[in-house]
């Protein structure tokens, strides 16, 4: 099942955490794009999604091949959507972007300058 | 089944009260017990340098300008001198300038903290008799203070400064927001805080602008960071796109300057900030977190938190910048693995186990809020191992 017990010395009390490695971290439950944390996910992989701000998880299955720190679209995203991360507008879609697939300067440009 | 065990809410650990520092004349705290030699400018650097040599337990703090500066960027140049060597972490102070007058002026500044210092002119002297009368004076000034013990402090003393760099995706994901972890927990326990970086705020000036404690702070950032962009506006010959973000943080992952800034600001947490600074100036408003005006720079950035009198920095990077301070102890911490791997002894707080949830941000916070501990106790910083004294000087504009 992936899940992995471990026990953390922590302050010399001891913790236990239940934890599951994550292919994906999503920093707000209202981002449209996630964050890739392993070396690369390769396409119709099926990829485990961490939503740090409420510690739930999802799942999305890739449609490129993307690389550690790069970022995937969690729907489907037309010419003109606002890319949502920390819950926030980072920039806007500039060419189609469907679900699964990498979001970067291809396809999205600051709304900035 | 996904969900994260906690055995108690919210916090891991009991946060200390407490840390040992150095008492001040004036009551600050420091976490150091510097003496310094301080060239007023740059071409009493050979003087105070051959001081340093010659007295052990000094440092010398070269830098680049002082001379025929005019206007804001005189008073910016006074106040980062007189600042520095004013900071809780300097235990005395040597001051050496080419001419009386500015000389005086910076020792008369430090002088008001109470602490020992003393200044002395190279004209009419000439370098070899200012070495000799200097080092006697900065002999004095450091077996005095290496007396001094480190007492019980209440954590309140802790004023802290955050600066992030060589950014990538890693610290908006983790870094940066271990560190807002601390500033959550440690705001209320009556704490300093400082972050600056008006130009890395770029596209989140709107919601940094309401994180302002009260109407006043907001509109006073806003003032400054539009001022800022103006100079931009003015001064460039395109806009930033080239240059942020950089093409390094491109290949990284980042996509635009709002994903940068938004990164950046999670540095944070939740906390308001009561007032916006002057470069260099000194917070006046009491506990809590202040934006001050700075350069992206991290060096300059560092300077201008060390001189308005922070005694601890804080520093997450991504790619690993080197940064140090010859007076302020600067604490990296990253969450990127290969860096951790690649440049270890540059990493004072791994928080990599974020990234394969091996740990959450909580404990993450706590283990920075020990590191950091650690080090105003008296830990050396990877970065004062290493020998990293960046000093560098912010100038707002050419000299006359």
């Amino acid at each position: 099942m992936g899940l992995i017990y471990k026990i953390l010395e922590n302050s010399n009390k001891q913790i236990d955490t239940i934890y599951m490695a994550t292919d994906i971290i999503i920093h707000d439950q209202k981002d449209n794009v996630g964050v890739v944390v392993i070396e690369k996910i390769t396409p119709k992989q099926d990829c485990k999604c961490w939503i740090m701000e409420n510690d739930s998880s999802a799942n999305i299955q890739s449609m490129d091949e993307i690389p550690l720190g790069h970022k995937i679209a969690m729907v489907d995203l037309k010419e003109g959507d606002t890319i949502l991360k920390y819950g926030h507008d980072i920039g806007k879609v500039v060419k189609p972007i469907k679900k699964g697939e990498h979001v970067h300067v291809h396809n999205v440009k600051t709304k900035k300058w | 089944m996904f969900t994260m065990l906690k055995l108690r809410s919210g916090n891991y650990m009991e946060i200390p009260k407490s840390f040992l520092g150095y008492k001040r004349e004036n009551g600050r705290t420091g976490t150091r017990n510097h003496v310094i030699i301080l060239p007023v400018d740059d071409i009493s650097n050979a003087c105070a340098e051959a001081v340093a040599n010659n007295i052990k337990g000094t440092i010398a703090l070269p830098h680049s300008y002082g001379r025929l500066q005019f206007g804001a960027d005189l008073e910016l140049h006074f106040r980062t001198m007189i600042g520095t060597g004013s900071n809780p972490n300097v235990a005395a102070v040597i001051v050496i300038g080419i001419e009386p007058k500015w000389t005086k002026k910076i020792v008369d500044g430090i002088a008001k903290t109470g602490k020992p210092v003393e200044g002395f002119h190279i004209e009419r002297t000439g370098d070899i008799g200012t070495v000799m009368k200097a080092s006697k004076k900065a002999q004095e000034f450091v077996m005095w203070a290496s007396e001094k013990q480190r007492e019980e402090c209440p954590i309140s003393d802790l004023w802290i400064s955050v600066k992030c760099g060589e950014s990538d995706t890693t610290s908006g994901l983790a870094a940066n927001p271990t560190v807002g972890n601390l500033m959550d927990k440690l705001e209320p326990l009556g704490v300093h805080l400082c972050f600056g970086e008006t130009s890395e705020l770029t596209g989140a000036e709107k919601v940094c602008a309401t994180r302002g404690a009260t109407k006043e702070a907001s509109d006073k950032f806003m003032k400054t960071w539009s001022a800022y962009n103006d100079f931009i506006l003015k001064e460039a010959t395109d806009d930033l796109s080239e240059s942020q973000p950089t093409a390094g943080n491109i290949a990284g992952g980042l996509t635009t300057i709002e994903e940068k800034a938004f990164g950046n600001f999670q540095k944070i947490g939740n906390c308001k900030f009561v007032d916006v600074l002057e470069p260099a100036e000194e917070p006046k408003k009491g506990k809590g977190l202040y934006f001050m005006d700075t350069s992206s720079a991290a060096a300059e950035c560092v300077t201008l938190q060390a001189a308005a009198g922070f005694n601890i920095h804080l520093f997450p990077t991504g790619q690993g910048n080197i940064v140090g301070n010859p007076i302020e102890p600067v604490i990296k911490l990253t969450a990127n693995p290969l860096t951790v791997k690649g440049m270890g002894e540059h990493i004072d707080c791994d928080v990599s186990k974020i990234l394969s949830r091996e740990m959450n941000m909580s404990q993450a916070g706590d283990k920075l809020i020990e590191t950091t501990l650690k080090v105003a106790n008296g830990r050396l910083t990877c970065a004062e191992a290493l020998g990293h004294r960046e000093f560098v000087m912010t100038k707002l504009y050419r000299s006359a």
